[in-house]
């Protein structure tokens, strides 16, 4: 075999290589149907955080089976495309929707990191992002004016925690120590709940701050002080399940409340009798006993064989939302811009009761005290745990009572804002 | 920052330590018999978990789901080191490779089969409570962990001083050329090891189970931990498995107590400066 | 290596070169970002191709440089808004000193190590630098990561994703033309003698440390590169970009194209990355076929996928030689 002819016979197989690889990536010309509503939906289906990637699809999906695939008059494309949690491959999938499969609107993301890097996506797009589950509160807050086609139907972080500072106060908690994960949406949790209680008298004493993904609380629950009235967790995934466990081990006698994500639905079924009692806040809590909900708990549960969490709440209520503008339009898409105020304009009755907007685009809605208990509810057989609605605080905006302007004048709650006063 | 609490830290490093000896043991035998890093490590030990939860929810017996989750992973290791390690010889590179790739393929068949909910192990009620001496709360699970680690860590001790399969393991690892050359069965011994090591890491996954839960990722994130144990210890050496998981278990907790802001870097940092300083860990040979 | 000659190496290189240029702009937006992120993560690949391919040492904390390049080039952008006009020239050099300076300091614990303990110690190290990106949350942002502000705009706007794949093309092309004089000159000579019998070298006179320590710096200072390169191409940096499973990828996509090729890593870095990020927007078994790549490549190719045309001509050869001999009259 010469040199030329071996040559040439690489060049062939290099080209047609080349020949296939063109072929494929050339999108097809799939011809988008003219009236047809594109949705694209970001979360992790693989990696640590698949399970909530699967519960988000989930609650999205039981709304439009419901509706059968049809918005206003619109049969919906539901395009899913798996982020992997890292934000740079959530902008990857997010371009590829957008460009590639013309999506008018990209809901999703579960990560603070993830919504501030699809944030910007939207903008340079002029695509319609909404966030269903990013906290991170400057997304609507001091950053807002950067998104003007972002519109977010969960909560921000400080969100349900500010009447929960009052709440505490009422409780008789004058001395809270805090012990909340190390990162932006444990800082933002604490720094609320901080804000709300000592404006109201209380004193937060101590913060602990084990890092995200500890789940060995030894080294930490010791250092809890042993003067505080109360203490205060923020965990999150595996964390809310380990630190009750711990905690009740080392000896705890002291009342414990949380903030939302430390007892919500994705993780309290396969925590243990030691969080009995134990009290939190957010937007919702399958335990709340409204006819809406309770055909809801029942209907996801029938189908997907656990009780929803927020997570899947969180979709099925922007679904929901989605069709009531599409509703409005007559099943036309309406443009971006006039999508997000038609969006912002509405007041619905939702599952987690109702949900409007305010100015910079966030929820407003009912925020729930719930204190875990062992029972039966929804005409189950089985005692369980359920998050029992013992408070409610109706229309939370996400600045509470402090009017936009003040707020948005203090800097963003972070791990020194703000500061520990009282701490030793 | 009293006598209690440095009682109490002590006394949580030394479980934590005890977990770390589980993990660390197989990895370290794995090294010292074979020379193949076991990357799938963390992978065994999350699997471990895993099957203790089927048998528990299949048999309702936690009792069960420890030697059951031990074998069964024992077993997975064992088709591995015959089927894909054996045929590529010696060659480390790509035996460590091979171990990562089915790292990879476990993590999303373990996604597949289990789902991905965080979970948690819940060991017999005996193991859940917590006894109280002279004032400190100590919860009995973690006295258990620490307990059920020496008995381990003896009964290895004991296998590899005192019998003959030991003296066979004992000499591969000191040097697998000669062992062979004088009868020992060196391809027997590498199944073996690698069939315990594994079990070792499983029977952790369902120790840790019912203290860190059981959830994906975990297999990654524990082990960089193990290879802390195995490298500050030293390679091949079951003391220094030992001694590393003490050092680990012990630094872990008293950094993330005393400087929480740089917890990880002080793991990670004097284990890289050790290494400078003495390659081989404290105990390895070479 | 592969055992084709090195002209037919270069022209096969040159044409799939030749064919990514053009392919691209007509692969639509998505996949044009896609190919440029492999072109970036290719430049990591290569980096670690010359520790492993051609010094025979095997690093598990390559990604340690990306970040460092990739964080400097953030933390320039937010803090300072330097790197968003010509400044971006600058950044890129001081991205690759700053992957340089890591490996320089790196090296100095790390080269006295050989073999499984050197894998060991590189682990150890990039694990440092994670949990610095982690946990350093005022200067890394934390796990939030830090947003850049946008591409660079010099002359051209680089927001336009089609510039900057030809800008991000076109550094490809120089690292891989200056990799590849490297291994071609004396000092890459000495250490493929270094990767085949270090001993050897050293009686002969080599200071075999120092060797080793040069090609650790210069596979740093080119991961620096890549990493201010793969923070403007994504908008972001966060810790994920430094976890261990980054380094793991790098140290796989260099087998499974080919240790020692140069070129092997880039294809690694392609197949890797479109398994990843391309297969998974079509199927959700995606995680199984690319660790049954990685498996079979390790079992059945250890040349990894540059060794196909050699193997296939080794096959076609045994074919030719039976048949042969068969025809020959009994």
């Amino acid at each position: 075999m010469s040199n030329g002819a071996g040559t040439m016979k690489t060049l062939g197989v290099i080209g047609a290589a080349a020949a296939a690889c063109f072929a494929l990536t050339t999108p097809g010309a799939s011809p988008a149907a003219a009236d047809e509503l594109r949705i694209g939906f970001l979360a992790p289906m693989t990696g640590p955080f698949a399970q909530v990637g699967k519960d988000m699809v989930n609650g999205f999906e039981m709304y439009l089976e419901e509706t059968k695939n049809n918005f206003g008059g619109a049969p919906v494309k539901f395009i899913v495309e798996d982020e992997q949690a890292k934000p740079p491959v959530s902008v990857l999938k997010a371009e590829k929707l957008i460009r590639q499969d013309k999506v008018h609107m990209f809901v999703g993301g579960v990560l603070a990191s993830t919504g501030y890097a699809l944030a910007p996506v939207s903008t340079r797009e002029k695509t319609v992002y909404i966030p269903s589950i990013p906290a991170a509160d400057d997304l609507t807050q001091r950053d807002s004016s950067k998104y003007p086609y972002l519109i977010r139907t969960g909560w921000s972080s400080s969100q349900p925690v500010h009447p929960f500072g009052q709440w505490a106060c009422e409780q008789g908690y004058k001395k809270i120590a805090v012990i909340a994960a190390d990162y932006a949406f444990g800082y933002e949790t604490v720094g609320g709940f901080q804000k709300s209680f000592e404006d109201c008298g209380g004193k937060i004493i101590q913060k602990i701050w084990p890092p995200l993904g500890t789940i060995d609380f030894g080294p930490f629950i010791p250092t809890i002080k042993q003067d505080a009235d109360a203490i205060f967790t923020l965990m999150v995934g595996p964390m809310s399940l380990q630190f009750p466990k711990q905690l009740a081990a080392a000896g705890n006698t002291k009342p414990v409340i949380g903030g939302g994500t430390s007892y919500d639905e994705f993780s309290l079924p396969f925590m243990g009798d030691e969080v009995i009692g134990h009290v939190s806040a957010l937007q919702y809590s399958a335990a709340l006993d409204t006819p809406k909900n309770a055909a809801f708990v029942k209907a996801y549960r029938a189908k997907y064989g656990k009780v929803p969490s927020y997570f899947s709440e969180s979709n099925y209520t922007t679904a929901q939302l989605i069709d009531d503008v599409m509703k409005k339009t007559g099943g036309t898409w309406p443009g971006p811009e006039q999508f997000v105020a038609a969006m912002a304009s509405l007041k619905i009755d939702a599952v987690r009761g109702p949900v409007s907007f305010d100015e910079l685009r966030n929820p407003v809605q009912n925020i729930y005290v719930k204190k875990v208990e062992k029972k039966k509810m929804f005409g189950y057989d089985k005692d369980e745990l359920w998050n029992t609605v013992i408070k409610t605080y109706p229309a939370v905006g996400q600045f509470w009572t402090y009017g936009k302007d003040a707020f948005l004048k203090q800097p963003v709650y972070s791990r020194d804002f703000p500061p520990c006063k009282y701490c030793e | 920052m009293d006598a209690r609490f440095w009682l109490l830290q002590t006394f949580n490093g030394l479980s934590y330590g005890a977990l770390l000896f589980l993990l660390g043991s197989g990895l370290s035998l794995i090294f010292g018999v074979m020379r193949i890093v076991n990357l799938a490590h963390g992978a065994y030990f999350l699997l471990g978990g895993y099957v203790a939860l089927s048998v528990i929810w299949s048999t309702g017996s936690w009792a069960l789901a420890l030697p059951a989750a031990a074998l069964a992973i024992a077993l997975v290791g064992l088709v591995m080191e015959r089927i894909f390690l054996r045929p590529l010889g010696f060659d480390p590179l790509r035996q460590v490779l091979l171990t990562v790739g089915f790292a990879f393929l476990f993590q999303q068949g373990a996604l597949d089969i289990w789902g991905g909910d965080n979970m948690d192990i819940t060991p017999p009620a005996e193991l859940t409570r917590s006894i109280v001496l002279a004032g400190l709360h100590l919860p009995v699970y973690r006295i258990f962990m620490i307990g059920l680690a020496a008995v381990i860590g003896v009964a290895l001790w004991l296998a590899m001083e005192k019998t003959r399969m030991g003296a066979a393991v004992r000499a591969t690892v000191d040097d697998a050329e000669m062992a062979s050359g004088i009868g020992i069965d060196t391809s027997r011994i590498s199944m073996f090891i690698f069939a315990l090591g594994s079990a070792l890491a499983a029977l952790g996954g369902v120790i840790g189970g019912a203290f860190l839960g059981v959830y994906p990722g975990l297999d990654f994130q524990i082990l960089p931990i193990a290879f802390a144990v195995v490298i500050i210890g030293g390679m091949g050496s079951l003391t220094g498995a030992a001694v590393g998981a003490l050092i680990v278990g012990l630094a872990d907790n008293f950094g993330k107590a005393l400087f929480p802001e740089v917890s990880y870097f002080t793991l990670y940092a004097p284990m890289a400066l050790l290494l400078a300083v003495k390659p081989t860990g404290l105990f390895g040979r070479e | 290596m592969t055992g084709m000659t090195n002209r037919r190496k270069l022209l096969a290189a040159v044409t799939v070169l030749i064919i990514v240029l053009v392919v691209t702009p007509h692969a639509g937006p998505f996949l044009t970002l896609l190919i440029t992120r492999a072109l970036v993560f290719a430049i990591l690949a290569m980096s670690l191709d010359i520790l492993l391919g051609f010094t025979g040492l095997a690093s598990l904390g390559q990604a340690a440089y990306l970040g460092v390049g990739a964080y400097l080039t953030a933390i320039l952008a937010t803090r300072y808004q330097f790197g968003l006009g010509w400044s971006f020239w600058t950044v890129i050099v001081l991205g690759a000193l700053a992957g340089a300076a890591t490996a320089a300091l790196f090296g100095l614990i790390a080269i006295r190590a050989t073999g499984v303990y050197f894998l060991m110690i590189t682990l150890a190290l990039g694990q440092c630098v994670w949990g610095l990106a982690y946990r350093w949350n005022s200067l890394t942002g934390g796990d939030n990561g830090l947003n850049l502000p946008g591409r660079p705009t010099f002359g051209i706007a680089m927001t336009d994703d089609l510039s900057w794949f030809y800008l991000v093309f076109a550094f490809f092309v120089a690292s891989l033309g200056l990799l590849y004089l490297l291994v071609l000159s004396p000092f890459g000579r000495s250490l493929e003698g270094i990767r085949e019998r270090e001993v050897r070298m050293r009686i002969l006179g080599y200071n075999t440390w120092l060797h080793k320590y040069i090609a650790f710096v210069i596979a740093g200072a080119f991961g620096g590169l890549a990493g201010v390169l793969w923070a403007t191409t994504n908008g972001q940096v966060s810790p994920e970009d430094v976890v261990l499973t980054t380094s793991v990828d790098a140290l796989l996509m260099v087998v499974l194209g080919g240790s020692g090729t140069l070129v092997g890593g880039a294809i690694g870095a392609a197949v890797v990355l479109l398994m990843r990020e391309y297969l998974s927007t079509l199927v959700p078994w995606w995680q199984y076929a690319l660790g049954g790549v990685y498996v079979l490549t390790i079992l059945y190719l250890p040349g990894g996928l540059m060794s196909i045309p050699a193997r296939v001509r080794q096959w076609r050869t045994r074919e030719t030689g039976a048949a042969g001999l068969a025809a020959v009259p009994q």
